[in-house]
């Protein structure tokens, strides 16, 4: 049988100042844990068509049967209703928050309503507190927050804590929520959700054992994947540069978006590649709770701050998005400048990719003359020439310093309805896109991902496949279709997607068995594609249509690897899609006209 | 030849915790952070990476002197070795140890001290830890 500990779902509501602790074993037996039984419980809480920053819209925070047990088990997933999509927001990240929530006894945490003044949660193993966090309230950097929240709450090294930063505070559509200094809940806004309940932060922290039932059984499937994670190529790129290690290779083949996609290909990527990051600023690699990989880059940068050799050092983590989106997007090739305003998007608990993108979009507007000096408040903007206009405006984004800036901080899509532009604003179904112009694949998988994330269904890799031995629309869309559905069981249980390698389907089977519970691979596949068809359904419900997608043209001036694309091709793919993804009725065309 | 787990190389550790989970899972068939002879805590915010705090296995071993029911006593070599059914649960040893290796167990009250046998060693991906003969330092 299951540790029972993984069936309680905390349910805390901070208009009451309540919280009770609820069995739901039927949620967990049925979708595993993770992303599976987070978008029931969203179903449940949320109602149709209530604002995202309104005290309805939930947060929940889920994990599953994997967590803290095996290696790389290491994420959590967060559901809420997303205040830049409107419709599903999911977002996922690791630190120690996965391993915190199961050891202090939970399998998921659902926070409703809203709290009048700043407060800050504090869990510790059965102890739920809300507590006044009216001190941290705009405080200048999330890195503070997290400074002051290690020395008042107890569980040193073993805790986790989520916190947003002034974006979040101000309502940023896409401003994120920090964990452990390093990784991010990012993408999708639950930063500006957690804003809207007046909520600073959550800790976590538990000290509680889970057992399983076959301890030698699960020793044993334990030493296998430990073996196969630690000894084999399967992971190893992860810990040498880690994601910074795709900047060259997308670069090669004209697929890393430069100036707002106007290229493709960035004449300085070597400044800001994984390999010059790792010779000339890296300076220590830590890991997510229970992974052995260890795939977070930590950057030192030394910062003159006044003359004398007077220097102040600051540690970023980095990756191949906020480099994308904070580098190459804005012709930033500067690997000092690039950290610099990595470490403030971060400090000002902005999502890196949506600022990135929203920035890029601000440039080339600003250089068509869409918007001038009045809306920029006299920054000028000119790709890489001057950091410091990207730090600032991001900083006023952040603050939503000005009608021009606050339609920013809504998005780019927002922003270019309102200026002008949006052939260039470059969001997929509302969110700004990641960084892969690689094909069809990808830009499909853009707009027809249930996160609107690269992550769904990782189009770019089969665009990258499709690169080295030709393969039809239809075989695309299938691969995605059959990507999404694998990746829906992996965030079930949940596991880093990037271990998707170790964990096959076969090898999950494998791994449940010893813990007690016994399911194929076959009937796991099934469940994965179960779970999306339901988080279809709530995004069909909150009025997502992928038939009527707004598609940028510059996805489809700019080449990709592949060609270039046509929008009727591309709309072609996305009908395939609800097809073999077996959405035609949630997503039924007639039903809305 | 007796012998011990050496933190040999700190600034290596990456801070996954799997030296831990080895522990739990070997000496009480569980998983659990909080039930391990060897603990990883956060130096203090991501710049200064992590500690790791295991028995030293002390010649004289002052936890041992401390314990006033003879529960736990000095292995030869260095180290000591727990009588679980003499121990009172008074926590003298953990007051008496100062690098702190002695980790209290709250669901059973009793004192969780390294048994020198290895294991944790085998799941360090970086080498942090080794598994070395006391007074002859490994070189790794
Ligand atoms: S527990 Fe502490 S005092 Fe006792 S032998 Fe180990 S390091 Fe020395
Ligand atoms: S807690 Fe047990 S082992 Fe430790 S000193 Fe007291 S009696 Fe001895
Ligand atoms: S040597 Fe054995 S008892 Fe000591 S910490 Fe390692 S696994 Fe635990
Ligand atoms: S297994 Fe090694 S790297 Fe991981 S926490 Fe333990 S000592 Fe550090």
């Amino acid at each position: 049988m299951t540790d029972p500990s993984l069936y309680n779902v905390l349910y805390i509501d901070l208009t009451e100042g309540r919280y009770e602790v609820q069995e739901r074993k039927d949620l967990f037996e049925k979708y595993l844990g993770g992303t599976g039984v987070a978008i029931k419980l969203l179903e449940e809480e949320c109602p149709k068509g209530v604002d995202p920053l309104s005290p309805e819209n939930p947060i929940i925070f889920a994990v599953g049967p994997l967590t803290g047990l095996y290696p790389l088990a290491s994420k959590t997933v967060a559901m809420f209703k997303s205040p830049l999509t409107g419709n599903l927001g999911e977002s996922h990240a690791g630190g120690r928050s996965a391993a915190a929530i199961r050891f202090a006894g939970y399998g998921a945490i659902v926070i409703k309503g809203a709290s009048k003044t700043p407060v800050y949660i504090s869990i510790y193993n059965d102890q739920v507190r809300i507590k006044d966090a009216t001190a941290l309230w705009g405080m200048r950097s999330s890195y503070a927050v997290g400074r002051v929240l290690r020395e008042v709450e107890p569980g040193a090294g073993k805790r986790t804590i989520m916190r947003i930063g002034i974006a979040g505070e101000n309502l940023v559509r896409y401003a994120n929520v920090i964990v452990e200094s390093y990784r991010h809940f990012g993408r999708l806004g639950l930063g500006a959700v957690f804003g809207s309940k007046r909520l600073k932060a959550v800790v976590v922290a538990g000290t509680r054992s889970v057992k399983v039932d076959d301890a030698k059984a699960y020793a044993k499937v334990y030493e296998e994947i430990y073996k196969e994670v630690v000894g084999t190529e399967v992971m190893s790129k992860y810990h040498v540069l880690g994601t910074a290690e795709n900047v060259l290779p997308l670069n090669a083949i004209g697929a890393l978006p430069t100036r707002n996609l106007m290229q493709t290909r960035f004449e300085l990527a070597e400044s800001i590649s994984g390999e010059l990051l790792a010779e000339k600023y890296l300076v220590r690699k830590i890991a997510c709770t229970h992974c052995p990989i260890g795939c977070i880059h930590l950057a030192s940068l030394r910062i003159a701050f006044a003359p004398g050799h007077e220097y102040e050092t600051l540690i970023v983590p980095y990756d191949y998005e906020p480099i994308y989106a904070l580098g190459s997007m804005l012709g930033i090739g500067s690997a000092d400048g690039l950290l610099r305003l990595i470490e403030k998007v971060d400090g000002l608990g902005l999502d890196a990719i949506s600022t990135g993108v929203a920035m890029a979009w601000a440039t080339e507007a600003y250089q068509r003359g869409l918007i001038t000096d009045k809306e920029t408040m006299g920054l000028r903007p000119n790709w890489g020439e001057d950091v410091d206009v990207y730090i600032k405006m991001a900083e006023r984004i952040a603050r939503r310093a000005n009608e021009f800036y606050s339609a920013l901080a809504d998005g780019v899509e927002v922003a270019a309805s309102k200026y002008g532009g949006l052939d260039f604003a470059l969001a997929c179904g509302g969110n700004e896109v990641p960084g892969y112009h690689t094909g069809p694949a990808a830009l499909v998988g853009f707009l027809t991902g249930m996160r609107h994330s690269h992550l769904d269904s990782a189009g770019y890799s089969i665009d990258q496949r499709a690169l080295r031995a030709l393969m039809t629309d239809e075989e695309m869309v299938r691969q995605l279709v059959e990507e999404e559905r694998f990746r829906n069981v992996l965030t079930s249980l949940v596991v880093c997607l990037f271990a998707r390698g170790i964990y096959k389907l076969e090898r999950v089977a494998k791994a449940l068995e010893p813990l007690g519970t016994k399911v194929s691979p076959e009937e796991l596949l099934r469940l994965g594609a179960e779970i999306v068809r339901t988080k279809a359904a709530f995004k069909a419900r909150e009025g997502y249509d992928p038939y009527r997608l707004r598609i940028a043209k510059r996805f489809l001036e700019t080449p990709t690897p592949l060609g270039r694309l046509t929008e009727e091709r591309i709309r072609n793919m996305i009908k395939m899609y609800v097809e073999k993804a077996g959405l035609s009725d949630v997503y039924a065309p007639s039903s809305r006209g | 030849m007796s012998y011990r787990i050496s933190v040999a190389n700190i600034e290596r550790c990456i801070g996954c915790y799997s030296c831990m989970f080895a522990c739990s899972r070997l000496r009480f068939g569980v998983v659990s952070m909080a039930k391990s002879a060897i603990q990883v805590k956060s130096a203090g915010g991501i710049e200064r990476g992590f500690v790791v705090v295991v028995c030293r296995a002390c010649v004289d071993p002052p936890c041992a002197k401390g314990c006033p029911t003879g529960a736990l006593t000095p292995r030869p070599g260095g180290g000591v070795t727990l009588d679980e059914s003499k121990c009172i649960g008074c926590k003298s040893c953990r007051e008496a140890c100062i690098v702190g290796a002695v980790v209290w167990d709250e669901e059973s009250n009793l004192p969780i001290v390294c048994r020198y046998c290895g294991f944790c060693t085998k799941f360090c991906p970086h080498n942090v830890i080794v598994f070395e003969p006391i007074g002859r330092e490994l070189v790794v």
